[in-house]
């Protein structure tokens, strides 16, 4: 499933077709109505509502959005930007949201700049995810965490819980700096800095980073090999070489400059995950909408599981040609009990089959995916609502 | 915001409900009737301790033991009745009461909203960081911070976590001292940060930093409140008898007024020039000057030495040769003088006119009232000069080169009154002035009996032990510069806070 199969000039035709048989509806409004967005929906500048799944079906299916971003839908495309009328949802509560793109790794990776990804640097991504998904989980108490891929070149996270959902942004804020470690820009060449005590959430992530960082760094960056590693001028006359036995960086200084830490914050430089605060910080940012199609790749933003992490390959997920080519290849029993049911009801088979068409392609396991998230957040929901009813009981 | 007079009394069982705990948000507005005596009282004694507040927060090490001896007796001195005891009940009543009288004068301005925060915050953290570690999780409790303090065994098991994560904290201290779990959400300035230990959604915090949470919900309610209280103030200030106690509240000067003269006749004119140098404040010493040099000052110089004059025990006719030999010196002749100035000045005794005694005027006064123009002389030095322009005036009476620092660095925090207290203890050559600074006839009453040897022999124990204690004290303000100090003692707060 090369991307070559995709050809973005084809977007336009294959979109009615991913909306009409492919897109979950039914989890995708699932998620929209515990999550805080609204629904409430502008077109035409006028102010529409719809309170049932169906409503939100037939509106996407009229507009066929071109990119869904939460926060905004947009039904236009590039060419007829000024044209088309636009509709959006607004979001009164909002989750908390992470974005993790690899271009912000651009000044440590030397397999690829930009837009690139490669499966050397994708490891990035999975150690970006194991770091924060430990710390949203265990430090701050969250539960309903889901990673998205996001088409292209990096990862999203929305915390859905309802405690997230209700956060300030100076909340927001102060958790995106907490789980900061990298700062600076062009100018700054250590962009890492440790001073004693390292506090328990550096440790953590320090282990997580030193399972990947042989692997990752050494062998598949070489770092070692190359001669552009800069920051290692702020420690003149120091050598860094990386210890196979003990599996650490180990850096040899003649100077007291660049603090006892200097080998901890060379990996964390390499490998901590780099997140743009004001993205979490924002109650009116828009994220991409999982499940949109990335109009450049035309792979679909899937949801990733966390227990097959380390095998996730953004180069398998599916685009939006491979999955509409899977559409129109039928299988022979699945027709005939289709016809028969189709007759049973005509209005449950639209759903069974859209149902089935998904099944048949390779989203199928993504949007499983989806599903258990949901089925979480249900139980919880339903554990919460049990609790408060025990209390009025008690009354 | 209900006013006092004007409600119904309050139903006697519910004493104890009212002041369930000694210390409090200052939530909810006294509802009973009180004297206009009492009102007075209350409120002159919260000021005075607000100041002390305020003065030892600039002089002293916050904790160290001679702050807390200090402010201990200060508070003491508020809740102590002259009858043979008081009640906690009587206590606490006090406490709210005086407290609302004060938002009432302090929360006109930013500036005076601001200085009000800032002592009642001191005050309050003193008086929580007293408190038992039972009643510190009660007043949590009653006040809706409902922040549970972790048991030992947790605290046994997240010993090392908490160590490495919260400064100034060893084992000994996480073993003896409570840490309070709080949703990470009331903590934000130590998740930003990173200073704080994280789990599930709690922050593990560490009792020295509990009272930094409390505070900022203190300080935020109060300032809310405050601004609504502005919004009342209207309706306030309208009723006579509470307005006139309440504007000078915030001019408020608490102590001895001077009005009552001493040593009438005890100052002869020609001991003006020398006395000028050597016993009075700055502002006086400024005024007297240009008085000599120009044979001349505008009214507001006039008012604010004169006054004084009278203050430190010129007679009338003391005072009118004074002034007449000046300014016939300049441009004014015998007759003028007689026929414009010398009324002035017998109406400054209270010899004309209304035949009011004018008193000398405070600091506060002088500070906050009638800003120097151009061609004025008046004010005080510390508040209305240019830094630069006071610092030559300094070295030309020869302060040394530390002192100035000092003395800058206090203007720099508008304590002005603790400047020229501070050019006191430089031109006396003393460590501590051994009072706090209110009035320029208390400089110049205070001098006298420095330069006389006449201290009483209280003080002068004072004074040696004070000499014996420096070489081992910590970094006392007069020593080093003062303002950096104080920035610094911040940060060393928590390594003084279990001594």
């Amino acid at each position: 499933m090369s991307t070559s199969d995709y050809d973005p000039a084809c977007l336009p035709d294959l979109l009615p077709l991913y909306y009409r048989r492919l897109f979950p509806f039914s989890q995708y409004y699932r998620w929209l109505s515990y999550g805080g967005v609204s629904k409430n929906y502008f077109q035409n500048r006028e102010y529409q509502s719809f309170t049932t799944q169906n409503e939100l079906e037939k509106e996407m299916q009229k507009m066929v959005p071109y990119k869904i971003d939460i926060g905004a839908v947009y039904s236009h495309r590039p060419s007829q930007h000024n044209a088309v009328k636009s509709g959006t949802f607004q979001a009164l509560e909002k989750e908390l949201v992470f974005d993790i793109d690899m271009t912000d790794y651009d000044d440590v990776r030397r397999c690829c700049s930009a837009a690139d990804i490669c499966s050397k640097c994708w490891t990035l991504m999975t150690i970006a995810i194991r770091i924060l998904d430990r710390a949203l989980r265990e430090d701050f108490g969250f539960h309903h965490l889901l990673w998205v891929y996001s088409g292209r070149r990096g990862v999203h996270c929305w915390v859905c819980d309802d405690a997230a959902r209700k956060l300030s942004v100076a909340a927001r804020s102060a958790v995106a700096e907490y789980l900061s470690l990298v700062k600076g820009g062009e100018e700054t060449v250590r962009k890492v800095v440790l001073s004693d005590p390292i506090h328990p959430f550096i440790n953590h992530s320090l282990s997580v980073v030193e399972r990947y960082f042989q692997q990752y760094a050494i062998v598949d960056q070489d770092i070692l090999g190359s001669k552009e590693i800069k920051f290692h001028n702020s420690l003149e006359g120091s050598s860094v070489s990386y210890d196979l036995h003990f599996s650490c960086v180990s850096v040899k200084s003649n100077s007291k400059k660049g603090g006892q830490y200097f080998d901890k914050e060379i990996m964390l430089q390499y490998c901590y995950p780099r997140l743009d605060v004001n993205v979490s910080k924002g109650v009116n940012h828009l994220l991409k909408s999982p499940f949109s199609v990335h109009p450049k790749t035309g792979r679909i933003s899937v949801p990733i599981d966390l227990k097959e992490l380390d095998t996730f390959d953004p180069f398998e997920v599916p685009t939006i040609s491979l999955i509409c080519e899977e559409l129109e290849k039928p299988r022979a029993e699945e027709a005939e009990e289709d016809d028969m049911k189709d007759k049973e009801n005509e209005q449950e088979a639209g759903e069974r089959r859209r149902i089935r068409d998904y099944k048949r392609t390779s989203l199928a396991k993504y949007v499983k995916v989806f599903d258990r998230f949901l089925e979480a957040m249900a139980r919880s929901r339903k554990g919460e609502m049990l609790k408060k009813s025990d209390l009025q009981k008690d009354f | 915001m209900q006013f006092p007079g004007r409600r119904k009394k309050l139903i006697g069982s519910s004493q104890n409900d009212l002041y369930d705990h000694c210390l409090q948000f200052y939530g909810q507005p006294p509802l009973e009737n009180i004297s206009l005596t009492e009102f007075e009282t209350f409120a002159v004694e919260r000021l005075k301790l607000l100041k002390t507040v305020e003065n030892l927060g600039v002089s002293c090490v916050k904790n160290s033991e001679q702050y807390t001896k200090k402010l201990d007796a200060e508070i003491s001195k508020f809740f102590f009745n002259k009858e043979d005891g008081i009640s906690e009940y009587e206590k606490r009543r006090k406490d709210h009461i005086s407290h609302f009288i004060l938002r009432l004068a302090y929360c006109q301005t930013e500036d005076l909203r601001r200085w009000f925060i800032q002592q009642e915050m001191d005050l309050f953290r003193y008086r929580f960081n007293d408190l038992h570690s039972k009643h510190k999780t009660d007043f949590l409790h009653k006040n809706n911070l409902k922040y549970e303090t972790v048991s030992a065994e947790e605290k046994k098991s997240l010993q090392d976590k908490l160590i490495a994560s919260s400064y100034g904290l060893s084992g000994t201290k996480v073993e003896e001292h409570d840490v309070y779990k709080v949703p990470f959400q009331d903590a934000l300035d130590l998740v930003r940060t990173r200073k704080v230990y994280l789990l599930a959604g709690n922050a593990y915090i560490p009792h020295h930093e509990i009272v930094t949470i409390v505070l900022n919900d203190f300080r935020t309610r109060l300032s809310k409140a405050l601004a609504m209280t502005a919004r009342s103030l209207p309706a306030v200030q309208s009723d006579e008898r509470l307005q006139p106690l309440l504007s000078h509240l915030s001019h408020a000067y608490v102590g001895q007024d001077y009005s009552i003269q001493k040593n009438i006749g005890k100052i002869s004119l020609e001991q003006i020039d020398a006395l000028s140098g050597k016993s009075f404040p700055l502002c006086m010493r400024h005024l007297h000057k240009a008085l000599r040099e120009n044979h001349h000052l505008r009214h507001g110089g006039r008012m604010q030495y004169g006054l004084f004059l009278k203050g430190i025990g010129l007679s009338l006719e003391q005072a009118l040769q004074f002034w007449r030999s000046e300014f016939v010196k300049g441009k004014v002749d015998a007759d003028k003088f007689d026929k414009a100035y010398a009324y002035s000045v017998r109406h400054m005794f209270g010899k004309e006119g209304k035949r009011t005694d004018y008193t000398p005027y405070s600091c506060m006064k002088v500070i906050l009232s009638n800003p120097p123009s151009q061609g004025d002389y008046h004010g005080c030095p510390f508040r209305h000069s240019d830094p630069e322009l006071l610092k030559q005036k300094l070295q030309n009476y020869k302060v040394s080169p530390s002192g100035i620092n000092q003395i800058l660095e206090l203007v720099k925090g508008m304590h002005y009154q603790l400047a020229c207290q501070k050019y006191f203890e430089l031109t006396h050559n003393v460590e501590d002035a051994g009072f706090s600074l209110n009035h320029p006839n208390q400089y110049f009453t205070e001098s006298q009996k420095l330069l006389s040897g006449g201290r009483d022999i209280k003080k002068e124990v004072d004074m040696s032990q004070r000499s014996q204690e420096n070489p081992a004290s910590v970094t006392r303000p007069s020593q080093a510069n003062s303002k950096q100090a104080h920035e610094e003692m911040g940060d060393l707060d928590s390594f003084f806070q279990d001594e």
